[in-house]
C-alpha cells in the first residue's frame, strides 16, 4: 500500500501526470453530462461515428502537416455533428445508418491518406495511438490543458444554463416546440457541444473508446435513480470517480490510459446492474 | 367569442398539399374533435395551427387564446418517453417553460401552478414519482398536467386515449368534459368517432370533401349518415353473434 502511494507520488512529482489527471476528470465531466441526453435521444452511437470523423479529420491534417491540428478537427467534427443530429426524422437515410456511413467512410479515408502520404516510419504504431489513445493523454502541453479546461468550463456553464430546456426538448420534442422553444436550436447546440467534448476526449482514450465516456455513466446511473436531475449529478459523479481510479490504475498496473478508464466505467456499470436488481427484488 | 378562423386552407409539407380547402372556425369554450381516416392530414392542421408548420394556402386568424405560448399541448407519447427516467414533478414543471425566456430556473409561482394543476388531474400524490413507472392513464394525466400549466385557454389533444384501457379511456374522456366545461376550448384529434359524436360540441371531419359543423348537423350529413349506418351494422352484427352462441 505504502510503495503504491510512493509510487503515484513519485509520478505526480511529474507535470505530464498531473495534466493528464487534470484534463481526464474534466473530459469525463463534460462527457457524463451530455451522455444522458444523447443515450436518451437514442443517440448513443454518435460518440463513436463523431470520434471517426476526428480521425479522419487528423489524418489529414496530418498529411498536409498542419502546425495547428485543432483548427481543422473542431469544425470539422462539429459541421459532421450538426448534420447527424439535425437530420433527426425527416431524413433520407435514417439516424442510426447515417452515423454508421460517416463512421466507417471517416475511418477508412483516415488510414488511407495516412498510408498514402506516410510522414513517419512508424504508421501503424501512429495509428494504433490516435484509436486507443495509448500515449497521446501524457504528451499534453500547457496550452492543451488551459485549452482544456476553458472548453469544459462552457460546456458545463452552458449545460447548467439551459438544463431546463435541454431537459424539455430531450423529454418531448414536439411539446417543446409546440410551446415557443425552439427545439432546432437546442439540438444544434447539443450537438455543437458534443463535438467539442469529442475532440477533447481524443486525447483521453483515443477515438474508439470514447461511446464508453458517454454512455456508460448514463447506463449506471439510469439503472439507480429514477429523476432527471439525480440522474445528470449521479453520472457526472460516477464518471469522474472512474476516471480518476482508471488513471490511477493505468499507472500502478501500467495499463494504457484509455482501456484502463473503460474498464473502470464497465466494472461501475455491472455494480450498478446488480444494485438495481437487488433493490428491485425486495 | 371567436379565437380562430381558417379559410380556404391547404396543408402539406415540402409543397406537396395533403388537404385542400379547409374551412373552420372555433369559439370560445367549444369542443372540436379533428375526425378523418389515417393520412388524411389531421396531424398536419395540428401542426399548423401550432405554427411548426406553414399554410400552403389559405388564411388563419389567430385571435384571443392562440397567442404564442399560450397554447397546452398533449402530443402522441413517444418511444423515448416510456423508459425516460424522470420525476413527474419535473416533466410538470416543464410545462411551464414558455414563461420562462432565458432564466435558468422555475419561480415560486410556476411550481405553484404545476401544483396545482396536479391537483386538478387528482395525480399530486404521485409527484415524485418516477414517469416510467406509471399507468398508462396516469402518464396522460401527467401529460396533460403539463399542457395545463402552458394552457391560457386553448387545449389541443392528439388522439388522447390511444393504448389506453377501458376504464382510464373513459376517464380521460370524463377530465377532458370537465375542463371544456370550466371554460377551456377543447381542439381534439380522435379516432373514436363514436366517443367524438357523444362530447363534442363540432366535428370537423378531414377528407376530398371537409366537412365542418355542430354535431347534430353531422350526424344528418352525407358523411355522418355513413357512420351511423357502420354502426348500425355493427351493432346487428354484434346481436347477431350474441344470439347465435
Amino acid at each position: 500500500m505504502i510503495e503504491a502511494i510512493q509510487t503515484l507520488a513519485m509520478y505526480f512529482s511529474f507535470p505530464f501526470v498531473r495534466y493528464a489527471m487534470i484534463c481526464g476528470v474534466l473530459i469525463a465531466l463534460c462527457s457524463s453530462l451530455l451522455g444522458v441526453t444523447l443515450v436518451l435521444k437514442r443517440f448513443s452511437f454518435i460518440g463513436d461515428g463523431l470520434s471517426h470523423v476526428a480521425f479522419g479529420a487528423l489524418s489529414v491534417a496530418t498529411v498536409l502537416k498542419l502546425s495547428n491540428n485543432m483548427s481543422l478537427i473542431l469544425p470539422v467534427t462539429i459541421i459532421c455533428a450538426i448534420l447527424l443530429l439535425r437530420s433527426g426524422q425527416n431524413a433520407k437515410i435514417k439516424g442510426d445508418a447515417a452515423i454508421a456511413l460517416i463512421s466507417v467512410s471517416a475511418l477508412a479515408l483516415g488510414y488511407l491518406l495516412v498510408s498514402a502520404f506516410s510522414v513517419s516510419a512508424n504508421i501503424s504504431g501512429d495509428v494504433c495511438s490516435t484509436l486507443f489513445g495509448s500515449t497521446s493523454i501524457l504528451t499534453l502541453t500547457k496550452i492543451d490543458v488551459w485549452l482544456c479546461v476553458i472548453l469544459s468550463i462552457i460546456v458545463i456553464a452552458i449545460f447548467i444554463l439551459f438544463y431546463h430546456k435541454i431537459f424539455t426538448v430531450t423529454f418531448d420534442e414536439n411539446f417543446a416546440r409546440a410551446t415557443g422553444i425552439k427545439a432546432n436550436n437546442y439540438n444544434l447546440l447539443i450537438a455543437v457541444i458534443i463535438a467539442v467534448v469529442i475532440v477533447l476526449a481524443m486525447n483521453l482514450v483515443g477515438s474508439l473508446l470514447i461511446s464508453a465516456l458517454i454512455i456508460f455513466p448514463a447506463l449506471s446511473s439510469m439503472r439507480i435513480f429514477k429523476n432527471f436531475k439525480a440522474v445528470i449529478i449521479f453520472s457526472a459523479v460516477l464518471s469522474v470517480f472512474c476516471a480518476i481510479s482508471g488513471i490511477l490504475a493505468s499507472i500502478l498496473i501500467e495499463t494504457p490510459v484509455g482501456s484502463t478508464i473503460v474498464a473502470a466505467d464497465l466494472t461501475a456499470f455491472i455494480i450498478c446492474s446488480i444494485i438495481a436488481k437487488l433493490s428491485k427484488s425486495n | 367569442m371567436t379565437q380562430l378562423i381558417c379559410k380556404n386552407l391547404c396543408l402539406g409539407y415540402e409543397g406537396k398539399t395533403i388537404v385542400k380547402n379547409i374551412n373552420f372556425s372555433v369559439n370560445s369554450g367549444d369542443y372540436i374533435c379533428i375526425v378523418g381516416e389515417n393520412g388524411s392530414g389531421k396531424s398536419t392542421l395540428v401542426k399548423t395551427l401550432l405554427r411548426l408548420i406553414p399554410p400552403l394556402k389559405g388564411k388563419i386568424v389567430f385571435k384571443d387564446g392562440f397567442g404564442k405560448g399560450e397554447i397546452g399541448y398533449l402530443p402522441q407519447q413517444t418511444l423515448i418517453q416510456r423508459d425516460f427516467p424522470a420525476s413527474v414533478k419535473e416533466i410538470v414543471w416543464s410545462g411551464c417553460l414558455n414563461h420562462s425566456r432565458f432564466r435558468p430556473f422555475y419561480t415560486k409561482e410556476e411550481k405553484a401552478l404545476a401544483q396545482f394543476n396536479l391537483e386538478r388531474m387528482g395525480i399530486a400524490h404521485l409527484k415524485n414519482t418516477c414517469y416510467r413507472e406509471l399507468s398508462g392513464g396516469q402518464q396522460q394525466r401527467v401529460l396533460l398536467a403539463r399542457a395545463l400549466c402552458a394552457a391560457g385557454k386553448v387545449l389541443f389533444l392528439d388522439e388522447p386515449v390511444t393504448g389506453l384501457d377501458p376504464k382510464a379511456v373513459q376517464e380521460m374522456y370524463d377530465i377532458i368534459k370537465k375542463l371544456n366545461d370550466e371554460g377551456l376550448t377543447i381542439i381534439m384529434i380522435s379516432h373514436d368517432v363514436h366517443s367524438a359524436l357523444k362530447y363534442a360540441s363540432h366535428i370537423l371531419h378531414i377528407s376530398d370533401n371537409a366537412f365542418f359543423g355542430t354535431t347534430s348537423e353531422y350526424l344528418k350529413s352525407e358523411m355522418g349518415k355513413l357512420y351511423d349506418l357502420q354502426t348500425q351494422k355493427t351493432q346487428t352484427e354484434l346481436k347477431t353473434a350474441g344470439e347465435n352462441k
